[in-house]
């Protein structure tokens, strides 16, 4: 049975970043990676900051960077919610290293904030996201 | 006689400059109200969202306990949010703010508590600043367009002293006083309990596609909880920020506006009392004229 394509939304704390169908979509949370089909069972899991995969249903992928974050899976409808959420496409790779640089080195310094340990991992999902983004184009 | 005219025409001219200043207010701020309930709009998905999770997790994830649910025996210090404008020029809003900010004070202070303000915008911190009392955080800059960065920032510096409420500075409940925008007419300032969250289970009936499904959690209910709570708590503050900046930049533009109305009828008045001197100047020299010619032709 050709089951229903997933329904996904992906949102950030100031906009709705992207929507479609999507045949699959791969998260990192806590507990490692997932590969979520359609049908699958309802789940409300945690992430962390990585770059997250959406394949449509036109054939393109999408990567987008989460900061942390959740994602929620029912009915077919894929719900990724995290609060700096970004477009991988939209990411300049030096800048994120850069700005991840910068973090490493405060924490380095002894800075414990949460701005600091939360800039690292903004810069650290935006890294990781635009390699993965630019691994597709590299020809893997 | 001569003076007066000067003088009224002085004046218009004064009331003039002052109309276009106020005119360029109104239209800026109406085109920065659009700006404001697009943010507002594009924040709905989220707070959507994370709403719709946090009622699966209470309603379904079994015996989850959490701080920010959980009800204090007996508060005895409140933190008191209080989001008002940076600038003025926007009508009753600040000071609708501060009424509600005060009166909630008072109803605090009746039950025994402290009462910790905690304040966004320069004019509420006027208010504060001018009676000498104390403010234990300050912040400004961003009361007309809020990103959620600050709402993050804010929420920072209250979680935790929610959550160790025995530390110095800490707090066992949180109010926000804010302005909820329901019309470009109507805004009113509104105070409620950000903290403890109080989970309403909601007793509507619910669509079929409504129905929350049985969630498996991943790792478990309660990390999904940890991690869900204060996401949930800084997008209220998002929320609060939001509309009221869409209340300030609505109230700045019908004051404005009125001030521009009334700009435009002191023109029309002055200018007619400069006319009134102007043509009793002229009637007068004729006046004198036809005196001084009939005085001759008498000579």
């Amino acid at each position: 049975m050709a089951s229903a394509p997933l329904k996904v939304e992906v949102v950030s704390a100031d906009r709705l970043l992207w929507s479609g169908e999507a045949d699959q979509v791969i998260a990192r949370t806590t507990e490692g990676d997932i590969g979520i089909l359609p049908d699958h069972t309802p789940l409300l899991a945690v992430l962390v900051p990585a770059g997250i995969e959406v394949f449509g249903v036109d054939g393109n992928r999408e990567v987008i960077a989460v900061d942390g974050g959740f994602i929620s899976v029912d009915h077919n409808q894929v719900r990724i919610l995290s609060e700096f959420a970004q477009m991988a496409g939209e990411i300049s790779l030096s800048d994120a290293e850069n700005d991840r640089e910068a973090a490493v080195k405060l924490l380095d310094a002894g800075a414990e904030d949460e701005a600091t340990r939360r800039r690292f991992l903004r810069a650290d999902a935006q890294v990781k996201a635009a390699r993965k983004h630019g691994s597709e184009h590299a020809g893997f | 006689m001569a003076a007066t005219l000067r003088e009224l025409r002085q004046r218009r001219n004064s009331v003039a400059t002052t109309q276009k200043i106020t005119r360029a207010m109104e239209l800026v701020a109406a085109s920065r109200i659009i700006k404001a309930q697009q943010a507002a709009n594009r924040a709905t998905p989220y707070a959507r969202e994370l709403t719709r999770a946090v009622s699966a997790l209470v309603s379904f994830g079994g015996d989850v306990k959490h701080p920010l649910i959980t009800e204090r025996e007996q508060p005895r210090r409140s933190a008191l949010l209080l989001l008002g404008p940076d600038r003025g020029l926007a009508g009753a809003y600040p000071s609708n703010v501060v009424k509600e900010g005060e009166a909630l004070t008072e109803h605090l202070r009746a039950q025994g508590r402290e009462v910790i303000p905690f304040v966004v915008g320069n004019r509420p911190r006027a208010f504060y600043k001018f009676r000498g009392r104390q403010i234990e955080r300050f912040w400004s800059g961003f009361t007309e367009a809020p990103s959620y960065a600050n709402a993050r920032e804010i929420a920072d510096e209250l979680i935790p002293r929610f959550l160790n409420p025995d530390a110095e500075g800490g707090v066992d409940e949180i109010h926000v006083v804010y302005t909820r925008f329901h019309s470009m007419l109507t805004q009113r300032a509104e105070a409620f309990r950000l903290l403890p969250i109080e989970v309403v289970e909601s007793d509507e009936p619910v669509e079929a596609e409504d129905i929350l499904p049985l969630y498996e959690f991943e790792p478990d209910a309660q990390t999904v909880l940890d991690t869900l709570l204060p996401l949930y708590v800084a997008s209220r503050i998002q929320f609060c920020l939001l509309q009221s900046a869409a209340s300030e930049l609505a109230s700045r533009q019908r004051a404005m506006k009125s001030a521009t109305d009334n700009a435009q009828q002191l023109i029309e008045q002055l200018g007619r009392e400069a006319n009134q001197a102007r043509q009793a100047q002229i009637t007068q020299e004729i006046t004198e004229i036809v005196g001084g010619a009939d005085a001759l032709a008498d000579a």
